[in-house]
């Protein structure tokens, strides 16, 4: 429960920690709400030689409507999030989302740039803006690119970012009066998901126009639920049970002590099924 | 000092020790500082079993701020050439110095160097259950075999806790792994890897125990039922890990020890005696101690090793146990594998019952590792009484953390399986469950009472309890809501379970625990001393840690001196302080400790009377005492209070004849028997059918521990104990892979629930005194853990009776509940390669060693 020596820097700005990386090479690691990194230094599997803290970056910590999408700055905490009125008016699911990580304590350190860039794939918000199809914009030493989270996603614990880039935005559409939903099946309330399952649903005409299912902790990164997707485009909303049958297929989860595979598998089918209903009510 | 017209005894007192507990400023062991004090960090064996080949400490001491490294060689002489103590004597506690011929060391080799006790094995057990009782040679750190994952093997000590820390990291140790056994029934099957080779057994010691004529009994019956079930392995987790912090002290040439520990009496015993420090020299101080739940009813190896270094470095040694430590190193609790068979008559009356045990010891004994599953024993008939009875528990070793008491320790294990088997019972006849509950039940009593375990509980009136409880939770109602579930096909079935408990408390009558083998000396210590200012010190040898004595001992003995609560302070957890005690834990404290202070106090009162009557010059038996003031009868006018009399007893200057100066009274309760608090639960879950996921809706109590003191603190006890019976239910269980690695190693894995996870509790009392002490309290600190496992299970089993499922092992998880309505619904099982959480539990169709058959 001890971790090994590390050097600490303040970082005063994205550019500035951007140098501070560029600096100390892959033996840096940026230190946002500390919740996921600082628990694996203390039991040694990770050990950074240099921490360097974004903490000071308060104009990281945001939401702004930029009409057509939200952005959402890398440093805004789960439990601002979880309050924010104009998440709750465009964009309930990240706000709910956010309202479910761990217990109080973790809402009031852990970031939503922390939560992405961990990439684990137990993490509840990946799913959710998988479904919502975010893109996240990220700045390193060689300029500034967006990615889709669809693309950013690629191991365990492994995203696209290089060691020298740092996230700053995460921009979510907004829903547009779009059913959502996000089903968490987990133990106690401040635990991480065994399964869990974010639907946005879109209505036309009575019947589901599209429908878009991400799913936490179901394989090595967050992932879409694509043959469910595609059975429950245009169909009827009293077929969502047997659509939502195929939620699992292509996804590849782990066997532990809180599920086998097959276990979650079922979960899968059964929270996909239970949030495209209640997307559908909302 | 108030005079105290009022009495505080059963009103709701607030807590005297909350303030500084909630604004964090109690004195845990981690917070004393002294000057010149070094920090130890343990190494600790990744493996489970392994012999040590070598161990390389030399670049570890190179290392900045290293002073010393010590392996489990280097201090085996600190064991060998102090000759040992015995204080059993004094303590009771007959620490290792039984004539043993039995247990030798795993290595064959003997620590004769004393020339003493040569084949007596070195260990920390103090309950011999048994003649032949096999014990494990255990040191402090292990040297030529380690026989658990977190056994300790080396100790660095350094200018602080960090630096030893990652100096650990420089030691080099090389292990020969060595077969591992971690599966109680595995452990008992021919050819099993033995956890202790040198025995030839994983057997530690068979202990039976019979009454009536079994034979008969199960030859009479109509019906027959047995269940097979499984007790989890418990962590106890409380909130503040251990901690030691021992103080050489250069002028008496003795130690203070500093140690985060329920029995700081008993620890100053074993200390002493293990390593040879006469008793006078030693003081040993409990602090503040931030919980326990039996799991700091032991003395271990690291407060033996921070003795051994304080002595040997002449400075004050420090450790304190981190987090992933305490879920190695200190105890475990349960762990059992239970098989219950019941034989009844057509109207469902008890003829008979047999118990078979095997309780996990883990890999060596603690001071009551063997005795825990004995503490069952006389628990599995519960409120029933029937004629035959037949127990036998097995021990068994493995390599995993030694077990000992966890809050309950026996009790919830036997209340469990015997509330577990009168469901089968209960379905078996087709009575309501709570219908074949009360034809079992005891009549009323308010005499010592014969039980088929052949001992006597102290009184009981069961009826009214589940009365009253089917009454508040609105059974008929429940039961409706249920058939209405069942009917429409609701994806949540509703369940409905029962606990009708009683539990053993207050250890112990001194010659029962001596005829146990448990080394005996139940009694406490209580002095009660009025000051010159006519306040009052209560001296306790019990030691709190989180149940709040100072405030009630202070009710009790305000009560009986007639002074308020705030005029009394009592003291506690330090030897010099309180010479004699004999500590904290199964449910005793107040049933002996405070019932001492209440005998003690009321001593103070006859002498005070006897001065009040020299004072008012009255006969003594012309004199009364009420609301702290003594006053002659008849008139009322010629009175003196109690700070009169405290203060002339003080001054001496006009006392009566031949009496001795100071109002001081000391008063050693050895109760005649134990205590049994008894209660009925109801527990109502929601079961989700589709997920497996059960939800508590409601828990219904009613308990009668006897008259209460604080009804704040009984409350408390409760909700805790409830709790951590949920826990133990649904959610906590210590797992273990093949290679006895503890795989749920931090509060991540191993899942305690948490406020959101509870219900909000509807709790009742009824107050049935007990016959073994004056006050006719019982205890109630483990109350709530016993009574509420078996209601929580036989609740979600209810749910899912319309499945053909009977069990559901602990805890039920979602995905044990998924796959029993998979098993039960005849689909393919799971694939259970990766259940490393226990068995899925079975249904009826599949398997023949569950549920009820008929004969
Ligand atoms: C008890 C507990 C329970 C939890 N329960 C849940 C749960 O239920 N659901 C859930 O989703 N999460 C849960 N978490 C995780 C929590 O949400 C974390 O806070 C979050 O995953 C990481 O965010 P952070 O700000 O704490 O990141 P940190 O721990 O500071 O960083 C995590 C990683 O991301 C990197 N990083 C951080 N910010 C950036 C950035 N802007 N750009 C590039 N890299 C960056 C860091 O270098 C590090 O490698 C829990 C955590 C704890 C301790």
């Amino acid at each position: 429960m001890i971790p090994l020596a590390f050097d600490y820097e303040v970082a005063e700005s994205v550019d500035h920690a951007i140098e501070l990386l560029g600096q100390h090479g892959d033996e840096a690691k940026l230190l946002a709400g500390g919740h996921s990194l600082l628990p694996i230094m203390k039991l040694r599997l990770a050990a950074p030689t240099v921490l360097v803290d974004l903490g000071r970056l308060g104009d990281l910590n945001y939401v702004r409507d930029e009409g057509d999408h939200l952005a959402i700055g890398a440093m805004t905490r789960h439990c601002d999030m979880e309050r924010d009125s104009t998440l709750g008016e465009h964009c309930g699911l990240i706000a709910y989302t956010a309202s479910l990580v761990g217990d109080p304590q973790v809402r009031h350190r852990g970031t939503i740039g922390g939560s992405i860039s961990h990439g684990d794939a137990a993490s509840d918000l990946p799913s959710a803006l998988l479904a919502l199809d975010a893109n996240f914009v990220v700045k390193g030493s060689g300029g500034e690119r967006t990615v889709a989270a669809g693309d950013f996603f690629e191991d365990y614990l492994q995203t696209t970012l290089t060691p020298d880039e740092v996230l700053t935005e995460i921009q979510v559409p907004k829903l547009n009066g779009a059913g959502w939903s996000y089903k968490k099946f987990n133990r106690r309330a401040q635990d991480w998901a065994v399964v869990g399952v974010a639907a946005v649903v879109e209505r036309s005409n009575g019947s589901i126009g599209s429908a878009r299912i991400g799913l936490t902790n179901m394989g090595s990164t967050p992932l879409r639920a694509t043959a469910a997707e595609n059975a429950l485009s245009g169909a009827d909303p009293s077929s969502v049970a047997e659509a939502t049958s195929s939620a699992d297929e292509g996804t590849s989860p782990s066997s532990d002590i809180a599920a086998s595979d097959e276990y979650r598998r079922h979960l899968a089918r059964v929270l996909s099924r239970r949030a495209v209903e209640e997307a559908l009510t909302r | 000092m108030t005079q105290a017209p009022e009495k505080f005894v059963g009103g709701g007192v607030p807590r005297k020790e909350d303030p500084a507990l909630v604004t964090g400023r109690a004195n845990w062991t981690d917070n004393i500082k002294l000057p010149g004090m070094l920090h130890a960090v343990f190494m600790r064996s990744p493996y489970a079993h392994a012999k040590i080949t070598s161990i390389d400490v030399s670049a570890a001491k190179e290392q900045p701020g290293v002073v010393a490294v010590f392996t489990g060689e280097d201090l085996l002489d600190e064991y060998e050439k102090h000759p040992r103590e015995n204080p059993a004597a004094v303590t009771g506690y007959d620490v290792s110095l039984h004539d043993r011929t039995q247990g030798h060391s795993v290595t064959g080799e003997t620590d004769g160097a004393d020339g003493q006790d040569s084949d007596e094995p070195r260990s920390f057990v103090s309950w011999i259950v048994h003649d032949e009782l096999k014990i494990p040679h255990h040191d402090p750190l292990a040297h030529d075999e380690v026989n658990f994952a977190g056994e300790p093997v080396a100790v660095v000590v350094a200018s602080d806790r960090y630096k030893a820390q990652d100096a650990i990291e420089f030691i080099e140790v090389d292990y020969e792994p060595m077969d591992v056994v971690t599966d109680l029934e595995e452990a008992m099957t021919e050819g099993s890897p033995l956890a202790h080779e040198g025995f030839g057994t994983n057997e530690a010691y068979t202990w039976d125990l019979a009454t009536g004529d079994i034979d008969e009994a199960f030859s009479k019956a109509d019906v027959t039922v047995k269940g097979h079930y499984l007790q989890p392995r418990l962590i106890p987790n409380a909130i503040e890990t251990r901690g030691v912090v021992a103080n050489p002290d250069p002028v008496n040439g003795g130690f203070t020890v500093y140690t985060s520990t329920q029995v700081p009496h008993i620890t100053k015993a074993v200390l002493s005696s293990y390593l040879g420090v006469p008793e006078q020299k030693l003081r040993l101080v409990a602090p503040d101690v931030g919980g326990g739940f039996g799991s700091k009813l032991n003395v271990y190896a690291e407060e033996v090793i921070a003795l051994v270094l304080a002595r040997r470095m002449g400075v004050p040694i420090k450790w304190i146990e981190d987090r992933s430590e305490n879920y190695l190193a200190t105890i475990h609790g349960r762990g059992q594998v239970q098989d219950i068979e019941v034989a009844a008559d057509s109207e469902g009356k008890i003829l008979g019952m047999k118990v078979n045990l095997l309780a996990d010891m883990g890999a060596y004994l603690h001071l009551n590792t063997a005795g825990i599953p004995l503490l069952g024993a006389f628990m599995y008939p519960g409120v029933y009484t029937f004629p035959a009875y037949s127990f036998e528990c097995i021990g068994v070793y493995t390599n995993k953390t030694p077990t000992d008491a966890y809050r309950g320790a026996g009790r919830p294990e036997a209340a469990y399986a015997v509330e577990r088997i009168m469901d089968a019972l209960a379905a078996e006849t087709g009575l309501d469950p709570a219908e074949v509950r009360r034809r079992n039940f005891y009549e009323p009593f308010d005499e010592p009472t014969d039980t088929p375990a052949g001992i006597q509980y102290d009184s009981g009136n069961y009826q009214l309890t589940l009365d009253r409880v089917l009454e508040l939770a609105d059974y008929e109602g429940l039961r409706e809501e249920q058939r209405r579930r069942r009917e429409s096909g609701d994806p949540v079935q509703l369940g409905i379970g029962f606990s009708t408990y009683t539990e053993i408390c207050g250890l112990a009558p001194s010659q029962v625990l001596s005829a146990l083998g448990a080394g005996g000396a139940g009694w406490e210590m209580a002095k009660v001393q009025m000051l010159a200012s006519g306040n009052v010190e209560v001296i306790t040898g019990t030691t709190p840690h989180g149940q709040g004595h100072v405030t009630s001992w202070s009710q009790i003995a305000a009560d009986v001196l007639g002074v308020t609560p705030d005029d009394v302070e009592v003291l506690h957890g330090d030897t010099a302080i309180a010479p004699y005690g004999r500590d904290t834990y199964g449910s005793r404290s107040l049933p002996v400790g405070g019932v001492a202070v209440h005998l003690a106090a009321q001593k103070v009162v006859e002498k005070a009377k006897k001065i009040a009557a020299h004072m008012l010059e009255a006969a003594e038996d012309d004199i009364e005492f009420e609301g702290g003031t003594f006053s002659v009868t008849g008139s009322p006018d010629q009175n003196v209070t109690m700070t009169d009399v405290a203060g002339a007893a003080y001054m001496a200057n006009n006392l009566p004849e031949g009496m001795q100066p100071v109002l001081s009274e000391e008063y050693f309760f050895d109760p005649p028997n134990f205590t049994f608090p008894f209660g009925a639960h109801i527990c109502v879950t929601e079961v989700d059918t589709e997920t497996g996921f059960v939800k508590i809706r409601d828990y219904f109590g009613v308990d009668d521990c006897g008259p209460i003191i604080n009804p704040t603190i009984v409350d408390g006890q409760l909700h805790g104990g409830i709790a951590q019976g949920v826990a133990q239910a649904l959610y906590e269980e210590a797992v273990y892979d093949e290679e006895g690695n503890l795989t749920t190693g931090s509060m991540v894995d191993y899942l305690i629930p948490g406020a959101p996870e509870l219900p909000n509790y509807t709790l009742e009392r009824t107050v049935t005194p007990s016959t073994s002490n004056e006050m006719g309290v019982k205890g109630v600190g483990e109350a709530g853990t016993i009574g509420a496992p078996p209601a929580v299970i036989n609740s979600v089993v209810d749910a899912l009776s319309p499945y053909g499922i009977t069990h559901v092992d602990m805890p039920a998880s979602p995905w044990k509940v998924w796959q029993a309505i998979q098993d039960a619904q005849g689909q393919e099982a799971g694939t259970r390669d990766a259940d490393r959480s226990g068995r899925p539990a079975q249904a009826v169709d599949s398997t023949d060693t569950e549920g009820g058959s008929t004969s």
